[in-house]
């Protein structure tokens, strides 16, 4: 379970999460939507620790992310991470991408990492790009490449930051697909997404967030059509 | 009739091997420096990057005068005011000494380059695999970086090498000095200047085929 308490982060003057209480539940989809600066993003990189806080708690399964004592090295396996940019590895081909972590993160043996990574690499559609480079895949393909990448690590979160924002419009329904199957094999999943047809269907529960405010949360019925706050009204005119 | 006698005799084929002895004696004292030299900029390059002020304000300017002061003047300078603080070096060991220096101010700067070439969404990503700093800098960022300044990085190689006879002004017979000995012997400067440049570009012409070799796989 992921617990957010009283969160404040600042970059400099900016006040970019102003407050935020979370909880999120083992096995639960969570969307995060709201307009850019609004600390969508942000906040997912305090979850694991890639951006320092100011202010409140994060806990993952009762762990203290932000305490000095805290393992991040450790604790960020248990929270896979997909970005907006793929940040596949050039100099590797795609198998070796994915086994690179399990082999020198988690200490497995060669022939195991190339295993686990073979095995989430076909998961997401990728078992006949093995010996590719990165280069030579499209956008949608190396945001799965990605997506195994985080996988291979067995995470038991997944935190996506707008994975299918930077793709071409074509590209985003696989990328979309391959979230949808991990959300039915259950896997606990916070999304940062602009993509509201995926956050209606797929999710258990829409956060909106507005100028660093948690304006609204609840199950996608609530948020899409009969949401509570103005902003969160606004918002959704605009972009539906 | 007395035979006149010459001081002079012409170029034969134990002074090729001469020379071919002096090349090997460039190349040597080249690999050694470029090595360390590479290693030594390398880790220059990382302070720079994440030492921020203090490396700015101490490694830099040193770092700065090995760049910019020419190298014949450092060599002359520490060979011959080194013993004054007790470093008596032979020419070979004050020129690796120099030649080290030299490169690792040029690498510094190149290495700083390479790190500052992964974008820091890469490092982000890395790092939000649980890889640590120095995983991430291992495993990720010096191989990526390491290929985004590899010709600059050639370039300081070739450089060095061909610099490199100028540690024939400490005595240090390497393949320039070798040639300057034997013209004043043959007076036959057209053909052994031909002979030593056909030595310099015989050293470094495999390395840049090498290195553009290189440098196609990886664009692959």
């Amino acid at each position: 379970m992921i617990q957010v308490r009283g969160l404040h982060k600042h970059f400099g003057d900016l006040h970019v999460l102003k407050g935020i209480d979370l909880d999120v539940n083992k096995g639960e989809v969570l969307s995060v939507i709201g307009s850019s600066g609004s600390g969508k993003s942000t906040l997912l990189y305090c979850l694991n620790s890639l951006e320092q806080i100011q202010k409140g708690s994060v806990h993952v399964d009762g762990i203290d992310v932000h305490a000095k004592q805290t393992d991040v090295n450790k604790l960020r396996q248990k929270l896979g991470m997909v970005f907006q940019q793929w940040n596949s590895f050039p100099h590797l081909t795609v198998l070796e991408n994915v086994a690179l972590a399990p082999r020198i993160v988690s200490g497995k043996s060669k022939e195991e990492a190339y295993a686990m990574a073979e095995k989430q690499l076909k998961h997401v559609g990728l078992g006949d790009k093995l010996k590719n480079y990165p280069s030579s895949l499209s956008g949608g393909q190396q945001q799965r490449l990605a997506i195994a990448r985080a996988l291979a690590m067995e995470p038991e979160y997944m935190l996506f930051d707008e994975a299918t924002s930077a793709l071409d419009p074509e590209k985003v329904g696989e990328v979309l697909d391959t979230m949808r199957l991990l959300a039915e094999e259950g896997m606990t999943m916070i999304c940062v997404t602009h993509e509201m047809g995926f956050a209606k269907e797929v999710s258990d529960r829409v956060a909106y967030f507005h100028e660093g405010i948690m304006e609204e949360i609840g199950p996608p019925e609530q948020i899409f059509q009969a949401p509570q706050s103005e902003h969160t009204r606004k918002f959704l005119a605009n972009v539906l | 009739m007395q035979e006149s006698m010459s001081f002079f005799t012409g170029f034969g084929l134990n002074d090729l091997w001469f020379l071919g002895e002096a090349a090997l004696k460039t190349l040597w004292i080249s690999v050694l420096s470029i090595s360390i030299g590479t290693l030594l900029g390398t880790f220059f390059g990382w302070l720079l990057h994440e030492g921020k002020w203090v490396a700015t304000f101490t490694i830099a300017p040193i770092l700065d005068v090995f760049r910019s002061v020419p190298l014949i003047i450092q060599l002359v300078l520490f060979y011959n005011f080194a013993p004054i603080i007790g470093l008596n070096f032979d020419p070979f060991a004050s020129g690796v000494v120099i030649l080290t220096l030299y490169t690792a101010a040029l690498v510094a700067s190149v290495a700083r380059g390479g790190i500052e070439s992964v974008p820091p969404s890469m490092r982000r990503a890395s790092r939000s695999l649980g890889m640590s700093y120095w995983q991430d800098l291992f495993h990720v960022v010096l191989p990526i970086g390491g290929r985004a300044v590899f010709p600059a990085w050639v370039g300081v190689v070739l450089g060095v090498m061909k610099d490199s006879a100028l540690v024939s002004v400490l005595g240090y017979v390497e393949l320039l000095k070798a040639s300057q000995v034997l013209i004043t012997r043959t007076q036959e400067p057209l053909l052994i200047l031909a002979i030593a440049g056909a030595f310099y570009f015989a050293l470094s012409y495999p390395i840049s085929r090498y290195a553009h070799k290189f440098e196609q796989r990886w664009s692959k």
